[in-house]
């Protein structure tokens, strides 16, 4: 159920996205979702992709530094109240949110939301007792 | 073949002087110091009038303390006289030119005749010998091959040596990795930097170089600091020897470390050193930190009397474990001209790299920028992140970056701001690292 994230060091410098951005695009990798998290003085790209251990090589072979995170991702209605309800779930509990992005599907019915446990397995424990629909890599390429 | 990586101290006989007991070594040194005198007095000029000023001739040098009385050359006079004017033998003589890279102005020029190519080539193998290399050894020469002598200087003494060259020369990272592996090198020539960035760029080409027959490196022509000696230890599972040297006095082959790795063995039948203050220019004893002067005993085209090598070290005086009779100076971890001065405070880029190293999973990949804002100085440390301290989480890489900031005020004394930067921007150069950006000078 835990999905494989690549993220990369990036300078927030102009430009200095766009480049493994356009070796992905050019070996047909598609992005499935992504987030730019930046500091003042620099920024981390974290994004899940179609084929990661392709990614990973292409990306390494180019001198980047990829680092490999298992994150979970779940769908939730694309509704107020549809990401606190989530948030409940883990209100008193030993888990902790390293940090989570979220994005909306295609049909706009429902959001994806993928978030960094501390201690995934037990967040995923929660979140399926909890009755949310944690995805697999399948779900999210199907989007 | 797959040898086992472990030190071979097997005996040379191109190693016999290193044992030479003291006192042969002496008069040894004493008959060839006279002989350089003399052949610089009658040959070169600026030598000539500088000993007839302080009233001096040959004849003054009775004792090796005597060169004392002689006054040093430095950098400035080799490009003030050049290209040829401290040539001691005419062209017919000279086999062999060399040049130093000039950074500011003019390079240096450096000449040799056939014997002290000869003399370049014992010493560089007995370097060699006392890495524990032999014959059936592979060695990969990445020193670069041309003007500077790092390139010719160890490929003639691994030649020497009896063992397999490769002359690779610099540059061509991946080709160097296919080489290294392909070839089954079992020694490699260049500088730190270069080396730690091979290892680093056969890791993202999915090649651990520790597992490769290769066993020893010999490192030099730049000032590297024990902690680095340990990363690139750990890193690449080889044993990483120093070898100093210099153009002006000959080229790499200056001095060596032996298996012990506790000091460098200068070879003292063909260089005499001293340690002076910096400041005073007076001789200090053994034992006392200060700066590097080497007179040449034994060349015969560029004669060096009392060279202000700008290297700060202390000579060892003590006998080594290994049985070698020749002193060792402590290696270089700083250069006189190296130093920095930020706000009153002393900063040598060995320091910087020190407090990197303390700091878990960085790499000695970094570049010291100074400028200077409201007639301030200021002092920014370039990092890189590896993929050892590289994380998902802005949290754990700001605290990585007061981590080193904390490292550095606690070995400087001085507050600097760390900027991470991305992996392989900062340049890495196939020969010397550049450690330090100063813009101060245009502002």
């Amino acid at each position: 159920m835990k999905i494989q994230q690549l993220s990369l060091f990036s300078e927030n410098k102009p430009g200095h996205l766009i480049e493994p951005c356009r070796l992905l695009a050019r070996e047909g990798i598609d992005m499935q979702a992504l987030s730019l998290a930046d500091s003042q003085r620099f920024g981390i790209l974290r994004m899940i992709v179609s084929d990661w251990r392709r990614a990973l090589r292409l990306l390494e072979e180019s001198g980047y530094i990829v680092k490999l995170t298992e994150v979970v991702a779940v769908e939730v209605p694309d509704h107020p109240g549809g990401l606190s309800q989530v948030l409940d779930l883990f209100e008193g509990t030993i888990v902790n949110i390293e940090y989570m992005y979220a994005f909306p599907t295609v049909r706009g019915e429902k959001a994806v939301l993928i978030f960094r446990f501390d201690q995934p397995d037990a967040a995923i424990e929660i979140l399926s007792r909890g009755g949310v629909t944690v995805l697999d890599s399948g779900a999210l390429d199907a989007r | 073949m797959n040898m086992p990586k472990q030190p071979c101290d097997r005996f040379h006989p191109g190693s016999a002087p290193d044992f030479i007991p003291s006192p042969l070594l002496g008069e040894l040194q004493l008959r060839r110091m006279r002989a350089t005198v003399q052949r610089a007095y009658e040959r070169v000029e600026l030598t000539r009038s500088r000993m007839a000023e302080r009233g001096l001739t040959p004849a003054s040098i009775q004792s090796l303390g005597d060169i004392a009385k002689l006054p040093f050359t430095t950098k400035a006079d080799l490009r003030d006289t050049y290209p040829f004017g401290l040539f001691a033998s005419p062209m017919e003589e000279v086999v062999r030119l060399h040049a130093s890279s000039g950074t500011t102005g003019k390079p240096i020029v450096v000449a040799y005749t056939r014997e002290d190519v000869d003399v370049w080539t014992s010493v560089m193998v007995r370097s060699f010998a006392a890495c524990g290399l032999h014959r059936g050894d592979v060695v990969q020469n990445a020193y670069g091959y041309g003007l500077f002598t790092g390139g010719l200087g160890a490929h003639y003494g691994a030649e020497g040596l009896g063992a397999t060259v490769i002359p690779i020369s610099g540059g061509n990272t991946d080709r160097q990795i296919m080489v290294m592996k392909d070839f089954g090198v079992t020694a490699i020539c260049s500088t730190p930097s270069y080396f730690l960035h091979m290892v680093e760029r056969a890791s993202e080409m999915g090649i651990d170089v520790r597992e490769l027959p290769v066993r020893v490196g010999v490192f030099g022509a730049e000032p590297w600091t024990e902690s680095m000696r340990k990363r690139v230890e750990a890193l690449s599972g080889i044993r990483a020897m120093d070898i100093y040297g210099l153009s002006e006095i000959i080229g790499p082959g200056v001095a060596i470390e032996c298996a012990a790795q506790n000091g460098l063995h200068i070879f003292e039948d063909h260089f005499y050193p001293e340690i002076i203050d910096p400041e005073s220019g007076e001789v200090l004893p053994d034992g006392e930190e200060g700066e590097l002067v080497l007179t040449t005993l034994s060349k015969r085209a560029m004669p060096m009397i009392r060279y202000r090598t700008r290297d700060i070290t202390a000579l060892m005086p003590e006998q080594c474990n290994c049985g070698r009779t020749l002193r060792r100076m402590r290696r270089i971890g700083r250069r006189s001209d190296d130093m920095m001065i930020i706000r009153g405070v002393n900063v040598f880029p060995s320091q910087v790299e020190a407090a990197l190293l303390e700091v878990e999973g960085t790499l000695p990949h970094y570049q010291i920028v100074l400028s200077r804002e409201h007639g301030l100085d200021q002092m920014e440390v370039l990092v890189e992140v590896t993929a050892e301290s590289f994380s998902d989480r802005i949290g754990a890489l700001e605290q990585l970056s007061s981590q080193i900031e904390d490292r550095l005020e606690h070995v400087l004394g001085l507050r600097a701001p760390v900027r991470l930067v991305e992996p392989h921007t900062i340049q890495r150069s196939e020969g010397k690292a550049k450690r330090v950006i100063d813009k101060r000078v245009q502002a």
